[in-house]
């Protein structure tokens, strides 16, 4: 049998921790990366990555603090195995990053220095600087190109992804993909093909992503027969500063190391925010969540933006949600350890942080949902079973999906400093199990396959492009896409209305029409980036459909996914005794809200139109609670979910109390 | 009054080896726009400024928050990443005509894009990597001085973006000199506790043709890195490094 090898797509933090780990075992890698890969994505995370470590276990911090941190701000979206081994797996993960060279923060002993991050009372954070997911992402690319420099790794760049070779008993048996500069299409063989593709911010037009962060092999993927899951959530982060081409972030660290939200109290108020004295400031997010304070987790703080600026009027500029973020108190050694923010704010802004405090707008930032994959429960750890393939295979057998292009670990809200976790987590994690694949793949080799198989398959994707190329019509894909992100920001992002999201389902529909009219300006066969542009365009038309419609379906707010119509009316009378009852009304619509909602959204794409279904969630471990986030006047809620539960427990108790 | 404008002048390729010409660019201003959302702008509409239809200008660029080093291109004469390049200050500070052409020192691919590979083969010949074990748990790893860190962290943000290189005045087909990027990737490993292990492999091929001696000591590199790397400090770090193994070599033998 020949070699058997491993085809992965995307060379960000997953793509090169599966790929190190594979070469470790042996086990050859062609990586394929629109990018040189230490360009990936990855490379923009900024505030750093969570462990439970020896200064938070000193102060009673665990692993499954760590987990049901997780899940709790996750909203129990998460199945939780995975979950619970990943944050079991944290300390082990940040030592190897430090082992391989990363450049963390130190204590004066020399171990990794901490900060405190979003929906956590714990300061489980290593960083280097302000710029983490540069420093973790280059020491991984330094370890991969040791292998490439041996030979078990091969690097190809600039190459994209275009769809799976399936053979035809459904095993993916490679992928085909085209070389960006000479445009020149091929198949390459594989045993197994990991997509590590990241997120869509791209969809949306503007967000914090980078350029390349489409959806669209994602979605060729999806395109193929995997399964998309809980595509309608999406990540705002609260703290970000819009610019003509991107919204650049601000990192959680910067509130992490005690930067402080606030807008004037006066609507309208136009003073320069440096002549506001303290008393006129609203810290609104210190005084609402005494306990968290400015690091609740984002979707909430995003939310309390909205309802500062929208309902209450308190804008700092007019007809945006925008408020201050505000560093100038800090201290000299902090504000160090911000460097990399605070230049890219002062770059961009020409204003510097130090002196005057930022203002920042609430950006589309994360993908939650991604394409669906599977675990292996181990049912003596409740962890996951090492080694095993189904650890991150997609429905396709022999393809896996890991990163912010899985679904797995963030539930419907993703902690900050959670992802360069779970990114290295999952491409650690993929790597034995495609081992254990390998050794026992019921079809031999892919090198061994007649090559009609790819053949077939490349001649495919060469007659869809030539469709695109000689498609004749009035319209423009820059055009089309810039009304899609208007569209899809408008309902989709951090407040969203049934009928505002028909409106965007509707005009979707409209460019898919459209789209069918393009015309490319660019006719060359060489270097064609609107060729590749185009393409992307139709794989973000159909991920945007699926987004909206999901979210439009489920008629909830959880995390991230808000409707102001399907919020459960908080308890506010102020008798006691109806206070209580009202509580109690609340949770019961809680627990309502979690049998018919607290499910997997799934999307399996069907040519003339996507259907969708839902999926139970594992939520065995930690069962499901109110996400109050300590939220003043919501200790009631709290209170009386207490006592429900310990009614459930002791059946007796509630029969004596209704006498 | 009359909408503002922006005005561009491209030297553009259509492929390697052909030659260059120059298109003008006359897109409508936005605020806040940078030499991307200008190229972004003119893909769009497809245009010249005579109205002549064209292929977009092509261009590399990811991130646009000047820290992958995908966008680096010379703009007024100056090798710069484009994101960071700002149309309020170039227009108020270097000139009405915002001029944009490739690098020099790397090969032409379309456009605006070069070839970099160059640079990485680089940080292969230089081992600029942390000869590690392997990546099963080997506990806590050893610890890394605040100052250790104070000094590697600069160091490490390296995004391989190609000004140093194109600003060097010693790098060029003949001299083959590896430039500062790859003697600061030296710097960096040969300081930190274990990455040091191999620092005399480093060296050694510092030592060799292309290597640190052909630094001339213009100091361009400083003046241009976006990261503001300490590039002289590491070059004159590693360069008494050298000095001090060769002697030792030398006794040795």
């Amino acid at each position: 049998m020949a070699k058997q090898r491993v085809v992965v797509v995307g060379g960000g933090l997953a793509g090169l921790a599966a790929t190190m780990k594979l070469a470790e075992f042996g086990i050859p890698v062609e990586l394929l990366s629109l990018v040189p890969v230490k360009r990936s994505h990855s490379v923009c995370a900024q505030g750093g990555i969570n462990a439970v470590n020896h200064v938070t276990r000193a102060l009673g911090d665990s692993e499954y603090k760590h987990f049901d941190d997780t899940v709790y701000g996750g909203a129990f979206l998460q199945h939780q195995p995975p979950v619970k081994e990943m944050c079991d797996w944290g300390e082990r993960i940040c030592d190897l990053m430090d082992r391989i060279g990363v450049m963390f923060n130190r204590t004066p002993e020399g171990h990794r220095d901490l900060r405190r991050f979003g929906g956590t009372l714990h300061k489980r954070t290593a960083f280097a600087g302000a710029t983490t997911g540069q420093q973790l992402l280059y020491a991984l690319d330094e370890q991969v190109r040791r292998w490439t420099a041996e030979g078990t790794v091969t690097l190809y760049e600039p190459w994209e992804f275009l769809g799976p070779v399936i053979d035809d008993r459904g095993y993916c048996r490679g992928v085909v993909a085209q070389d960006l500069h000479s445009m020149e299409m091929r198949a390459f063989r594989a045993d197994a093909v990991v997509l590590a593709t990241g997120g869509c911010g791209a969809v949306f037009g503007k967000s914090t992503n980078s350029i390349l962060c489409t959806g669209a092999a994602g979605t060729r993927a999806f395109k193929a027969g995997a399964r998309y899951a809980n595509p309608e959530f999406i990540q705002v982060h609260p703290t970000a500063i819009p610019g003509a081409d991107k919204d650049r972030l601000m990192s959680e660290s910067a509130r992490g190391e005690g930067g402080r939200v606030w807008v004037p109290r006066k609507p309208g108020d136009t003073r320069n925010p440096r002549d506001i004295p303290a008393s006129e400031r609203w810290y609104f997010l210190e005084e609402r969540y005494p306990q968290y304070g400015n690091l609740v987790p984002r979707d909430i703080a995003t939310r309390e933006i909205f309802d500062v600026c929208v309902n209450l009027g308190l804008s700092v500029v007019q007809g945006a949600y925008c408020v201050y973020l505000d560093v100038t108190e800090l201290p000299p050694t902090s504000l160090k350890k911000l460097g990399g923010i605070i230049e890219i704010y002062e770059k961009f802004q020409g204003v510097d942080p130090r002196v005057e405090p930022m203002r920042i707008f609430p950006s589309v930032h994360y993908t939650m949902g991604g394409l669906w994959c599977d675990y292996h429960k181990n049912d003596r750890t409740g962890g996951l079973t090492q080694a095993s393939p189904r650890n991150h295979m997609t429905n396709i057998r022999g393809l896996f999906a890991i990163g912010e292009a899985d679904y797995q670990y963030h539930g419907a809200n993703r902690l900050g400093a959670n992802s360069l976790l779970s990114c290295i987590f999952s491409g650690l994690l993929v790597a034995p199990g495609i081992d254990t694949w390998l050794h026992n793949l019921p079809a031999g080799s892919a090198a061994d396959l007649p090559a009609s198989l790819f053949d077939t398959a490349a001649a495919e994707h060469k007659t869809q492009e030539n469709r695109l190329r000689n498609s004749r019509g009035p319209e423009n894909p820059y055009t089309l896409h810039r009304e899609l992100g208007q569209t899809m920001t408008a309902s989709c992002t951090v407040v969203r209305y049934n009928r505002t999201i028909e409106q965007t389902l509707a005009k979707i529909d409209e460019l898919n029409h459209r789209y069918q009219h393009l015309e490319l300006s660019d006719d060359s066969q060489w270097t064609n980036q609107s060729l590749s542009f185009a393409r992307a365009l139709g794989d973000m038309l159909v991920l945007a459909q699926v987004i909206a419609r999901s979210a439009l379906l489920r008629d909830e707010s959880r995390g991230s996914h808000f409707k102001p119509d399907c919020l459960i009316p908080p308890p506010k009378s102020d008798d006691p005794d109806e206070i209580h009852t009202e509580a109690r009304r609340w949770c019961e619509a809680f627990r309502r809200q979690n049998d018919q909602w607290l499910k997997t959204t799934i999307a399996t794409y069907r040519p003339g139109g996507t259907t969708l279904s839902y999926e139970a969630v594992d939520t065995s471990l930690i069962p499901p609670r109110p996400r109050t986030y300590g939220l003043v006047g919501a200790e009631v809620i709290e209170q009386m979910w207490r006592t429900m539960q310990q009614e459930q427990d002791k059946p007796s108790a509630r029969a004596h109390d209704a006498k | 009054m009359a909408e503002r404008r922006v005005k561009l002048k491209i030297r553009r390729q259509n492929g390697p080896g052909q030659a260059s010409y120059w298109q003008d660019f006359d897109i409508p201003y936005e605020a806040q726009m940078n030499v991307i959302s200008c190229l972004q702008r003119i893909a769009e509409i497809g245009r010249t400024a005579r109205g002549e239809k064209v292929a977009p200008v092509a261009w590399e660029c990811s991130c646009l928050e000047e820290v992958c080093g995908a966008c680096t291109m010379i703009i007024n004469g100056r090798v710069r990443q484009s994101c960071t390049a700002l149309v309020d200050r170039l227009t108020k500070e270097e000139g009405e005509v915002i001029r944009l052409e490739p690098m020099t020192k790397f090969p032409v691919v379309r456009d605006l894009i070069v070839d970099r590979s160059r640079m990485f083969a680089d940080l292969t010949k230089v081992k600029a990597w942390n000869p590690v074990d392997g990546y099963y748990d080997l506990g806590h790893p050893a610890p890394v001085s605040p100052e250790e860190q104070e000094i590697g962290y600069p160091l490490s943000r390296c995004m391989t973006c190609g000004c140093c290189l194109e600003a060097c005045p010693q790098v060029s087909e003949p001299s083959g000199f590896i430039g500062p990027a790859a003697i600061n990737q030296v710097a960096l490993h040969n300081t930190h506790p274990t990455s040091k292990a191999i620092a005399s492999q480093r060296l050694e091929v510092l030592m060799g043709p292309g290597g640190l001696s052909s630094c001339g000591n213009a100091q361009n590199c400083v003046k241009v890195c976006p990261k503001e790397i300490p590039l002289t400090e590491s070059i004159a770090r590693t360069g008494r490094a050298i000095t001090t193994y060769a002697c030792r070599k030398f006794f040795d033998r």
